[in-house]
């Protein structure tokens, strides 16, 4: 699934994680998650993948994940037990400034 | 994009536990989250093209913001003030639309035959209709261009312009500044401010996000503020600045204090906070956390903060340049950016007034009618004066429109305000421009006197004379009882505009000394 844009909704194949993507580089990317490709929520999830141990470390509801670059970034919207990556590279959980509530 | 998406995360994080309250009524977070589904059904079924509101804050807002999500279309939150002829005009630029309202309106709409509105609900039924929904809603359109609130904001002219707040706006705002469960269980944010405010609408969006209770106020005053902070244990709370002003004036009257021990965040934004009120009200609740949101409705609210540490540091500060930053509007948020421009359109350096622009993924910029306003490279013109300092920190500086052309020479009428309200008799005044066949236009001023208090007109310009220079000197002193303004607290400069012009072409009043240039 390599043309995702912002505002796609995505699941993991092989745990329960699902995202959003919030921002994305020009350029195409491979998504995954535990190792294994997601899919567009309401596909099935892509066949033949397991949980791969090297990328369990789990997402976390509301966090952001993002690329090196910063480019790419996906909002977790479920969590799950896999790790997500871009094109084979493991994203990293985005710090925020913690801002004052101004609402 | 969707907003939907955020009460999907709210709903699957927080489940059964109290969304928000009103009145006695309770509504939990799947609750609404099926409600939207539901109601989202309703509005396909009367093909409305959009969803209006026109009522004060209660359970049928979210229900109607989110219903009007899911279904794919705009959400319309009206001004309930609004004179029949003010509301029939706005509903034929909304048409086809379903309508939520109270029961009054709903009943007096019907009868005059509801040009405009393909249904009209009455808010209490249509918000307890779809709460009692069980069906979870069904996958939205994520399309981050959908428009996801339209809302009419008071111009200059008198005409509102409808900003187009679309989906990934108000989903860029929420995401940059609100961590997702960020608020702990036992915290609860009352919203004072009408759903037909920008800062109302964030209210919702931001504390549902962040898993705070919301304890909603549908018509402020005072009295009833302070009590519900002290019943429900708010902690967090949003206000405009006349509403801080009188609950410092309520305290002040005797109301103790430690009624409002709870509130350890109060916020205050959408006008110009005047500096005795904040100064009071930082010793009256010293514990009470202080943040100053800037932002307009077409920024999707908040761009910029002066927060808690910023105002402490202010306040306790004898550094002159420290001090000063109590005034101002404080820091942009770090995925905004700000840039002062001159007349020519040039960024201008530090401590240079010009006019505010901003660029960032919340700011829309785009009205109904008139379409995009963005200028180059997506920056928007505010139309708000200001100038940074050297450290980044905003300051305020009127309306770009509301400064006076006077002899070719920009006056900036907060300046001359500012001087006026300096005198002890003085409790509040408005400074515009009139027309004047020399000089294009002279300052004018409406001042209204302490109660008791007397002042010569005289008096009052040599006032400025002495403190500015002498073109800053009103040419055309009125005494009011009150000066006009909106429910929300901002001053309509243009009705007094149009009542001193209109004096001023007919009255004898202030003779106009001899100037020196």
């Amino acid at each position: 699934m390599s043309e995702l844009k912002v505002g796609a909704r995505v699941r993991s194949s092989v745990c329960t994680t699902e995202g959003m993507v919030v921002a994305c580089p020009p350029d195409g990317f491979e998504l995954t998650c535990g190792g294994a490709p997601m899919v567009a929520v309401g596909d099935d999830p892509a066949p033949g993948y397991h949980l791969d141990s090297a990328c369990a470390g789990g997402t976390k509801i509301g966090k952001r994940y993002v690329d090196e670059s910063g480019a790419l970034e996906v909002l977790c919207t479920k969590a799950g037990e896999g790790t997500l990556a871009a094109n084979g590279a493991l994203l990293s959980e985005k710090t925020a400034k913690r801002l004052p509530s101004s609402d | 994009m969707n907003v939907m998406m955020l009460l999907e995360m709210a709903a699957g994080a927080f489940d059964d536990r109290v969304a928000l309250t009103c009145g006695g009524q309770s509504v939990a977070y799947a609750e609404l989250f099926a409600a939207a589904g539901s109601a989202a059904v309703e509005i396909r079924a009367a093909d409305a093209a959009q969803v209006a509101l026109l009522d004060t804050s209660g359970p049928a807002v979210p229900v109607a913001l989110f219903g009007a999500a899911c279904a794919g279309v705009p959400f319309v939150p009206l001004n309930y003030r609004l004179a029949p002829s003010e509301l029939d005009a706005l509903a034929a630029r909304i048409s086809p639309a379903l309508l939520v309202t109270d029961a009054e309106h709903s009943e007096t709409i019907r009868k005059n035959g509801q040009p405009g509105f393909v249904e009209i609900h009455e808010s209490a039924s249509f918000s307890s209709r779809h709460l009692g929904a069980s069906e979870q809603p069904d996958v939205w359109d994520m399309d981050p261009d959908g428009v996801a609130i339209l809302l009419f904001t008071s111009g200059t002219t008198g005409v509102p312009k409808a900003a187009v707040l679309r989906h990934r706006h108000l989903t860029s705002y929420i995401l940059g500044a609100v961590e997702f469960a960020s608020a702990g269980l036992d915290e609860a944010a009352l919203v004072s401010v009408p759903p037909y405010h920008i800062a109302g609408m964030a209210a919702l969006l931001s504390n549902l996000y962040a898993g705070r209770r919301i304890v909603q106020l549908p018509q402020f005053e005072p009295g009833e503020w302070i009590r519900l902070v002290a019943a429900e244990r708010v902690t967090h709370a949003f206000v405009v600045p006349t509403m801080l002003a009188r609950i410092v004036e309520a305290l002040d009257a005797g109301t103790d204090a430690r009624s409002l021990a709870s509130l350890t965040a109060l916020a205050y934004g959408g006008g110009k906070m005047p500096l005795n009120v904040i100064e009071r009200a930082m010793d009256l609740l010293p514990d009470t956390n202080f943040t100053n949101a800037y932002g307009l409705t077409e920024t999707s609210s908040t761009i910029a903060v002066l927060d808690p540490d910023a105002h402490r540091a202010a306040a306790a500060n004898a550094d002159p340049v420290v001090r000063r930053r109590l005034t101002s509007v404080g820091q942009p948020l770090p995925t905004v950016e700000v840039e002062i421009r001159d007349a020519m359109g040039q960024a201008v350096p530090p401590e240079t007034r010009g006019e505010i622009f901003v660029r960032a993924d919340q700011v829309s910029g785009e009205y109904l009618d008139q379409g995009s306003l963005l200028v180059a490279d997506g920056w928007f013109p505010t139309r708000d004066g200001g100038y940074l300092d050297e450290d980044g920190y905003l300051y305020l500086d009127g309306r770009v429109d509301d400064v006076i052309v006077r002899g070719g020479e920009n006056l900036s009428p907060g300046e001359i305000e500012d001087v006026l309200l300096g005198h002890d008799a003085v409790a509040d005044c408005a400074v515009v421009g009139v027309p004047d066949e020399d000089w294009g236009e002279v300052v004018a001023a409406a001042v209204v006197l302490h109660t008791g208090r007397r002042a010569e007109v005289e008096d009052l310009q040599a006032l400025v004379r002495s403190q500015l220079r002498s073109n800053r000197m009103p040419a055309v002193i009125a005494f009011r009882e009150e000066l006009p303004y909106n429910e929300t607290g901002k001053l309509l400069r243009r009705i007094v505009r149009a009542e001193l012009s209109a004096d001023s072409g007919a009255s004898d009043a202030a003779q106009r000394p001899e100037e020196t240039p």
